[in-house]
């Protein structure tokens, strides 16, 4: 993305999400001034009052689509933007809420409301790649501070951001933690999940729990396998890949081997 | 008769998606309706089939801005259905954890979403001009509520230390004595905050709330205490569900939430600081009324004062937890599962948070009901739009549509964590 003339124009959309991604935007801090200095923010409601209209160079999408509304709204969204880079497991997954695709959207509705003839929501939650075309989509819940910089400078730069598609495992080695998996015994999806977080779940002695969506190669057969070795049962085996990133295709399709 | 709407169709500087709609009438305020139109997300009934294990990490989800207080009320209420109690050093630095979530998120409302409003900026990013300093302190205390977290959970956003019965891991009492001297310097800069904030221009709007807190006999609310209100209230969280009433109305995907006996109700700082004022710590009690506060405050738009002076009191806290810290013998206390039921309230930045669970006897979870702060304030914010909206009619349209968002802002409304949130129309004038 070349600057030009202007300050390259920044804009943050939120769809289903709870704003922790957006948040680690604002996390960029002491960065967040330097980065108004870099970019026009020019649409970004939860910081700004006013939004400039027209069109951006870089769009950032938080959240996940739900609603009839934003599946249209997402499409307009894409028009107006050169760049678009989805932020987070609700956009590049579904999030959690996309446990609704593996159940009853009707009974959910009237589980929670009362009258569930006033809410609208569509029977899944699809990440933004599902809808329009994506430039980039950066993985987490939430997205790594880290992370995002080296992506918001990278397409700034006009380069591809340099975010590795490895296993967690590989983090965790390089960090020198003790594996929780093989030395603590305790179900860890690390060997099929992306690096990212800076491996912290192995760093607070619990095993990874998938946030970060699977790695480029993820054997999730192979880690089953061992997981029942350690006496999971079928039943906790499908939960751990069906939460944060329950709409991945790999752990999606590991937790349906999974159903009775 | 001459009608007229008024309409802010995407409040600005909130958390979330949200509305207001003024119909005005002959000069009054004939309704005031805030819409919630953030999509739901059915936490609730997706909770259900999960074991009590992954409560904790699921609920944050609710909201990346108080994802702590999501895990404690869910902690909490999953302890109390086990029967366990925590270790003193567990209880404090869940405290701990929780004084990082208000420094963060109170910071986070003051310097980027609060401020501008009082200062004729469109955005924090436009203070930086006039206010740079202000901007900066404000930042850096956002930082320290972050490292916090950060230090005990291993991020700031959907920390992942906290589990059922204690932590995953806790820290070494050489981690904690690192934060010793910033948190210093914090409580200083909380209290510059105190001082700058005092010093805004208040529009003279006084109401007769009903506050909502929980209230604590030897501590100013985190964790732990029994919900209380200024009109009698005084019951165990066990109780509370019985003493409200939910609602949902067309306007909103967030259930509105009333008291049986006293109506629509306020919970959040200016109802936990009215209600506990004489639990602040000495420092935030001396700051609070040197900045003009009384020992209740019933002016909304003050609340910025009231969240400065929280900042406080939550610096000051955290040097205290951290000066008598000793290490647990063990991170989580052992328990099993069983078929049962648990409450629990806790004091998130924004107001109390209820968590109810019911459980198998293999610790699925059967059910689950959570009334969060913003869900329980809709109908206040409405009351104040309706009180004091009338007061700013003949400003010029951009000024009044500001001063209608600040009419909401000033109770830092979460719509993710509320939807079950807004844009401003108004009809009529």
């Amino acid at each position: 993305m070349s600057a030009g003339r202007h300050k390259p124009r920044l804009a943050v959309w939120k769809f289903a999400s709870c704003d922790g991604c957006q948040l680690s935007l604002l996390e960029c801090e002491p960065d967040l001034l330097t980065l108004a200095e870099t970019l026009e923010i020019a649409f970004f409601p939860e910081v700004s009052g006013r939004p400039i209209r027209g069109r951006y160079d870089l769009s950032v999408v938080e959240g996940s689509i739900s609603t009839p509304e934003d599946a249209e709204r997402i499409r307009a969204v894409r028009r107006r933007s050169r760049h678009l880079v989805t932020l987070g497991a609700c956009a590049t997954a579904g999030g959690i809420q996309a446990l609704r695709n593996f159940a009853d959207i009707r009974e959910f509705t009237a589980a929670v409301y009362a009258q569930p003839a006033y809410i609208r929501t569509l029977a899944t939650s699809t990440p933004i790649a599902a809808h329009v075309p994506v430039d980039f989509e950066l993985r987490g819940c939430p997205v790594n501070p880290r992370q995002l910089r080296e992506v918001l400078s990278a397409l700034l730069a006009g380069r591809r951001p340099a975010v590795p598609a490895h296993s967690l495992c590989i983090e965790c080695k390089s960090l020198g933690r003790t594996c929780v998996l093989v030395a603590g015994r305790r179900p860890c999806l690390g060997p099929v999940t992306q690096a990212g977080c800076g491996a912290i779940c192995p760093g607070c002695n619990r095993g990874c729990y998938g946030c970060f969506g699977p790695q480029e190669t993820p054997n999730t057969t192979a880690l089953s396998a061992a997981l029942a070795t350690l006496g999971l049962d079928r039943r906790s085996r499908l939960r751990l890949y069906r939460s944060f990133t329950a709409g991945a295709e790999a752990f999606r399709v590991e937790s349906e081997r999974h159903e009775e | 008769m001459r009608s007229r709407t008024i309409r802010v169709d995407r409040l600005a500087r909130v958390e979330g998606e949200g509305a207001v709609r003024l119909v005005v009438r002959n000069g009054e305020i004939a309704s005031a309706r805030l819409s919630i139109f953030e999509p739901p997300r059915f936490f609730e009934a997706l909770l259900r089939g999960r074991a009590y294990t992954e409560a904790p990490d699921i609920t944050s989800r609710i909201c990346g801005i108080c994802p702590v207080a999501y895990q404690m009320s869910t902690v909490h209420a999953l302890e109390n259905a086990l029967g366990i109690e925590v270790s003193a050093p567990v209880r404090d630095l869940r405290r701990l954890l929780y004084c990082g979530e208000w420094i963060e998120s109170h910071a986070l409302h003051i310097t980027l979403l609060h401020a501008p409003g009082f200062l004729g900026c469109d955005s924090a990013i436009e203070m930086a001009r006039e206010h740079g300093e202000a901007l900066r302190r404000g930042l850096a205390l956002k930082q320290m509520g972050n490292d916090i977290i950060t230090l005990l959970g291993g991020r700031s956003v959907h920390p992942v230390s906290v589990c059922v019965a204690g932590f995953h891991r806790v820290p070494r009492r050489a981690e904690l004595a690192g934060l010793t001297e910033r948190l210093e310097r914090a409580r200083e800069a909380a209290l510059a905050t105190v001082r700058w904030t005092a010093g805004f221009e208040f529009p003279d709007c006084e109401r007769d709330y009903t506050f909502v807190a929980l209230h604590h006999p030897r501590e100013y609310p985190f964790n732990a205490g029994r919900i209380a209100s200024n009109r009698g209230l005084d019951i165990p969280s066990a109780e509370f569900e019985r003493h409200i009433e939910r609602r949902q109305v067309r306007r909103s995907t967030a259930l509105h939430t009333e008291l049986r006996s006293a109506g629509p109700y306020l919970t959040g700082p200016l109802a936990r600081y009215s209600l506990n004022f004489e639990r602040l710590a000495p420092i935030a009690q001396e700051a609070a009324l040197a900045a003009g506060l009384g020992r209740s405050c019933t002016n909304p738009f003050r609340s910025i004062v009231v969240r400065a002076v929280e900042v406080l009191h939550a610096c000051d806290e955290a040097l205290r937890i951290i000066a008598r810290y000793e290490e647990p013998d063990a991170a989580a206390c052992a328990h099993e599962p069983r078929a049962a039921s648990g409450f629990a309230a806790t004091e998130a930045p924004r107001g109390l948070l209820y968590h109810r669970y019911r459980l198998d006897a293999d610790g699925t979870l059967l059910e689950a009901c959570i009334v969060p702060p913003t869900a329980q304030n809709q109908a206040a914010i409405e009351e104040d739009l309706r009180r004091f909206a009338s007061r700013f009619l003949a400003l010029p349209r951009t000024q009044l549509r500001e001063r209608c968002e600040q009419l909401v802002r000033n109770h830092d409304p979460c719509i993710s964590c509320a939807t079950h949130f807004l844009r401003l129309q108004v009809t009529g004038r």
